[in-house]
């Protein structure tokens, strides 16, 4: 430690032997996501198997063989598991690069990880950041260069984040990973990235960019078809970032934004787009769906099963993608079709079939079973007539004879299925209790009952599998007769969304709905978008507008809403004047409105509330609109100084009387000579508006027709008015 | 000795990885590895050409397994393998002969066995293989004995009493090793000349004015017309871009680069262009028993049609790629799928790909390597000289001992003599 700390001193000093510095890295053992229980409740993620390969090992491979030399591990959830893999398998033996574990119970999120490394100052300088769950066969080398490079030219480059291009499906706004639609903009020239928002909104289909980024950034481009693969070249700045901003726990919800929306301290984040190479993270079992078939596409190449083999015994590729290993016993009449994968030991009975799926080792398979898109783990014993469909099957399970597992099923360590039993769609089923203390939404993500629970594991295996036994002999088993396993309920809003991060294919309705609300959504977007008609506009400002114009439209609407029941609740819990004009003022700040956006508003509720009031006549309606405008005056006429106020409201109440509140039509003239009695609009307002209105259809003249002796009257008087000013000017002046 | 497991640990994991391009660089790496790992063997001083044989068929045994397509390593491994038996036989029949005319002067011994030891070897190991072609029940007990002493006398026991009695022995311990290790150093020395070699030819086959077809990149086959067009030939070169690595493009690049009129044509454009052709020569990844190549892939396509238009089809080979195994071995891994991205690119398709969708499901497949039956090839150069596609089986007689053919084997075949 003393040695290592020494050297990074005086490589601080010296900048040349900055070369010299090991290539390091760090891979966070642990996902900090509950994403993959119940499975990971008894195993860690980065263990479990990928095409027969503990995930940890395609990890540690890649870095490997793109030249890092010093790895260190962070475990965290099953801690001991991990460690214990690592010492057995060879991976802490090796030569020229060095594997070093760092353990630690309490860290609940990447950030916390992150700041228990810096504590320990190992690291020296640039290093690679991944987490155990990286798949990849790309070279460092190019994208290290870039990094060092702009290191060199500005010291505030701390981040070169890996990308590569993968279309999302535009239907469910989904990758193939099944990860959420990933936004981001970048500088073309300098590849920086600006911008990045992986949960945008999709309900409202729009995208919020800041307006300085077009305004810092003479050219961007925003991409949508761009993936995520969660390797990072960080400089060690990263580390102290983290520490001290002792509130970032995800790497990029909170680092990657909070970098970006940081411009006191300037740091940048640049990106390094992959081509020919693969990289992929898997984050949901629909990853792991996605990322095992690349795998037996063979386009992780060398990192495929016949080539990667980790002491396993060999396996071979035949043709059609079917990969074999040399000791399993197949019947005659078994099929094996195409992209499949059967591990070593494994028995297949008559009249099988296995379609592209991947069967771990010493599996029993009985006869006339069909198995189609499943991922099947070691040693597990599927009984005759069996029936499973794009289902996840951990260790040691046993499936009874005649068991039908349906589509998305995921079954956890050693549950048995009852003879004859279904087990209904995207159900998860494990040997322990679902916890009960799951908070939903935002909380599940970062919920530190993943290493509580993690270390319960470690510590008293023992005991929870007598606990475990004790329920399982329950009388009523949710799993058929001799069954064993929960079922876990999905968590609220989750069945909703449970086809998305599934290993089962989308149900093709649900495509088919979301291509539906997608052209809905695209006709209601021509409708009422306005496109500006030819591409002569600056691109920037036609960005900018485009934004802004859909953005207010939602928001004037909520806005209004909001006034309406502000004015309400003032009106029926007696709430004084001034307290009414400060919560409408308050609001005008939050949406960003401007002041005659307010007075509309106001007067819509206050004209609305007049209505809403019992009333037999329209003179009873007159009566309450009177009522209402005297008490509430001041609330009224605080947004009422300008010309454009005054104006907003009577083309608000022109709206009105068009659409919603067809009472008030007969009523126009004689509320709008009302308003200017009472100093709400003056004269001026009029005039304007029967000007904008000049050029208007017919139909939109109504109104104005309506006014029309009003108005000359008004006309008149403002001429005279203006008269008498002009007398009094030339009075002074002359 | 971990010195030696590291040293195999290394080249296993580069041979897994895929680190190392190229059959000869392969060649030669295993071989060098080989003789660290002979020349580190501690022998006992009975049977140290068992001990010997069975340390290397050890490490053969993991480093074909590391990469089964490589098939230089493979063959290296016997050809080191066949070495030893070699020496250790001459060494035989020299003391035998030793015994048998003692009267005769060492220094006539000395110098016939200098004169030609391999041949020699070489014509007592044909003798014996004739007669020993299956491996009989009678060799494969007498190896049980060698091999179950063989543990035996290195372990301490054995070490004591050994070094009393080793003043005389130990010189012929010495010999064996030395004389491995020397036939093996030659045998490096053969593989990184045997560019050279196969150019030295290169006049014997390349006229005047004559129009050269070649695909993909091939060390030797740049080498080869380097020499020709130094020997004041002037010829022109098509070289075919060889689909989906494009090493064609190297070679061109290469071949401009040191003056030869080149030119670059698509691999569809073969067929079109071969009625120009006089000649066709390529590399080789590996040339098996019967005559067959294993190519880069679309040499089987430039083979068919050479044959239509009766142009000569001539494969460069060093003697390192011949194997001695049949294309029909289930042992011989004939091919590798390399990825797809070097077909097409990830991100334009990545929609098609996207099977959970049910957007369709795109299969991509790209292998490395063709092969072309020994019916299409009209003439093989090796650094021994040029041979008919027939004659395979005899230059294969020559290199390998037919006990090594399966190296893989051993383990299987050592516990059934365990449980005899």
């Amino acid at each position: 430690m003393g040695a290592q700390k020494k050297s990074g001193a005086r490589v601080s000093e010296d900048p040349d032997e900055l070369v010299r510095i090991p290539l390091q890295a760090i891979l966070l053992a642990d996902s900090f996501t509950t994403k993959f229980r119940p499975i990971t409740l008894e195993r860690p993620k980065v263990l479990l198997p990928l095409v027969n390969v503990p995930m940890i090992n395609y990890a540690l491979t890649w870095l490997e063989s793109a030249g890092v030399e010093e790895v260190f591990v962070f475990c965290c959830s099953h801690s001991k598991q991990v460690i214990n893999y690592l010492e057995k398998s060879e991976w802490l033996s090796q030569p020229s690069f060095t594997v070093t574990t760092i353990e630690s119970q309490n860290s609940v999120s990447a950030g916390d990880a992150l700041r228990v490394i810096y504590e320990r100052n190992v690291i020296q300088g640039d290093f690679v950041l991944i987490s155990g769950d990286t798949v990849s066969n790309m070279s460092l080398t190019q994208a290290l260069l870039e990094h060092k490079e702009r290191r060199k030219k500005d010291n505030n480059a701390v981040m070169t984040m890996v990308i590569k291009r993968s279309k999302p499906n535009p239907a469910i706004h989904q990758s193939r990973l099944g990860t959420d639609e990933l936004f981001m903009a970048i500088d073309p020239n300098t590849k920086q990235l600006v911008y990045y928002e992986d949960r945008a909104d999709q309900s409202r289909g729009t995208l919020q960019l800041d307006k300085s980024l077009l305004v810092d950034n003479p050219s961007l481009s925003l991409h949508h078809d761009k993936q995520d693969c969660y390797i990072d070249i960080c400089s060690p700045e990263v580390l102290s970032l983290f520490t001290d901003n002792f509130d970032y726990q995800h790497l990029r919800r909170h680092f990657v934004k909070g970098l970006l929306l940081d411009d006191i301290m300037g740091y940048k984040i640049f990106v390094h787009e992959i081509h020919s190479d693969y990289a992929a993270r898997i984050d949901n079992f629909r990853s792991y769906d996605t990322v095992s078939k690349d795998i037996i596409h063979r386009w992780t190449y060398p990192l495929v099963p016949d080539v990667m083999n980790f002491g396993h015994t060999a396996t071979k590729l035949e043709r059609q993608g079917m990969y074999r290993a040399l000791e399993i016993s197949q019947s005659q009449s078994a099929v094996i079709g195409p992209f499949t994968v059967i591990g070593s030991g494994t028995k297949i009975g008559n009249n099988s079939k296995i379609l592209n799926s991947v069967i771990g080792e010493g599996c029993k398979i009985g006869s006339n079973v069909i198995i189609e898109g499943c991922y099947i783990w070691d040693n597990i014993i599927i009984e005759d007539g069996c029936k499973l469909q794009h289902a996840i099957v951990c260790d040691g399970v046993i499936i009874k004879s005649g068991a039908v597992l349906e589509p998305g099923v995921i079954l956890s360590f050693k549950v048995v299925v009852g003879p004859e039993f279904v087990v209904p769609a995207y159900s998860q089923v494990s040997l322990f209790q679902q916890p009960i203390e799951e908070d939903s939404d935002e909380e599940l993500e970062y919920a530190d009952s993943t290493s509580v629970i993690g270390s319960q594991v470690d510590k008293s295996d023992v005991e929870i599998a007598s606990k475990v036994l004790e329920t399982n002999f329950s009388p009523a088993s949710q799993l058929g007769v001799g069954g064993a396993g929960h079922v876990w309920s999905t968590c609220e809003g989750g069945l909703e969304e449970e086809w998305r991060h599934s290993v089962a294919p989308i149900p093709k309705d649900k495509i088919q709905e979301a291509i539906k609300t997608m052209e809905d959504d695209m006709e209601f977007a021509t409708d009422d978008v306005f496109l500006p008609p030819s591409g002569e506009l600056k691109p920037n400002s036609n960005d900018s507008d485009d934004d802004d114009h859909e953005d207010s439209r939602d928001d004037s609407y909520y806005f209004e809403k909001e006034v309406e029941a502000t004015f309400l609740r003032a009106v029926h819990e007696n709430i004084q004047e001034s307290h009414l004009i400060l919560e409408i003022n308050s609001l005008k700040l939050s949406y960003n409105k401007e002041t005659s956006d307010c007075a509309g508003a106001l007067f819509y509720a206050m004209m609305k509330y007049a209505l809403d009031i019992p009333h037999s006549s329209s003179d009873g309606l007159l009566q309450n609109v009177q009522g209402v405008f005297t008490k509430w005056k001041k609330a009224l006429t605080s947004y009422l100084n300008g010309n454009d106020e005054q104006i907003e409201v009577i083309l608000k109440f022109e709206e009105m009387c068009l659409e919603s509140a067809k009472e008030f039509a007969t009523l126009f003239t004689t509320i709008l000579h009302h308003l200017y009695n009472d100093d709400f609009v003056e004269e001026n307002a009029i005039l304007s508006w029967e000007d904008e209105k000049k050029d208007a259809d017919e139909a939109d003249k109504v109104f104005v027709k309506q006014a029309q002796k009003f108005i000359q009257v008004r006309n008149h008087c403002l001429f005279f008015h203006t008269n008498r000013t002009r007398f009094y000017a030339t009075c002074v002046f002359g | 000795m971990p010195d030696v497991q590291t040293l195999v640990n290394d080249f296993v994991n580069k041979l897994k990885k895929r680190k190392i391009e190229g059959s000869q660089a392969t060649a030669k790496l295993t071989a060098e590895l080989l003789r660290s790992v002979i020349s580190q063997q501690r022998v006992p001083h009975t049977n140290q050409a068992t001990a010997l044989i069975h340390a290397v068929r050890a490490i053969g045994e993991q480093l074909i397994a590391a990469n089964p397509v490589e098939l230089a390593v493979g063959n290296i491994v016997r050809r080191v393998l066949h070495i030893i038996r070699e020496e250790d036989l001459s060494l035989a029949t020299a003391a035998m002969a030793g015994l048998g005319v003692s009267a005769a002067s060492d220094d006539e011994d000395d110098e016939e066995r200098d004169e030609n030891p391999v041949l020699s070897a070489a014509a007592v190991a044909a003798a014996a293989r004739s007669t020993l072609r299956p491996p009989s029940l009678q060799t494969l007990l007498e190896d049980t004995s060698d091999s179950v002493a063989a543990p035996h006398t290195s372990s301490s026991g054995g070490e004591s009493d050994g070094r009393s009695r080793s003043i005389e022995k130990g010189s012929r311990v010495r010999k064996l090793k030395h004389d491995v290790i020397e036939a093996v150093n030659e045998l490096i020395q053969d593989i990184s000349t045997c560019y050279e070699q196969i150019a030295e030819q290169a006049v014997e086959h390349i006229h005047h004015n004559e129009v050269i077809l070649t695909l993909g990149s091939s060390k030797t086959v740049l080498e080869f017309l380097y020499t020709a067009k130094e020997k004041q030939r002037s010829f022109k070169v098509f070289v075919a871009e060889g689909a989906p690595r494009y090493q064609g493009h190297i070679l061109a690049k290469e071949l401009a680069a040191r003056g030869l009129q080149t030119t670059v044509i698509s691999d569809s454009a073969v067929f079109a262009l071969i009625s120009r052709v006089n000649m066709v020569i390529v590399g080789a990844h590996a040339v098996m028993a019967n005559g067959g190549v294993i190519a880069p892939v679309g040499l089987n396509m430039v083979a068919l049609a050479a044959q239509r238009h009766a142009v000569p089809f001539v494969v460069l080979a060093g003697s390192h790629k011949l194997c001695p195994l049949y294309p029909h071995n289930p042992e011989v891994l004939l091919n590798e799928l390399r990825s797809p991205s070097e077909l097409l690119d990830f991100g334009e398709f990545s929609d098609c790909m996207d099977s959970a969708s049910g957007a369709g499901s795109l299969h991509v497949v790209n292998p490395t390597f063709d092969y072309v039956p020994p019916k299409f090839v009209s003439l093989f150069i090796t650094d021994t000289g040029g041979h008919n596609p027939s004659y395979m089986y005899r230059l294969i007689a020559d290199y390998y001992s037919a006990d090594d053919l399966v190296v893989k084997r051993r383990p299987i075949t050592g516990s059934c003599r365990c449980s005899v």
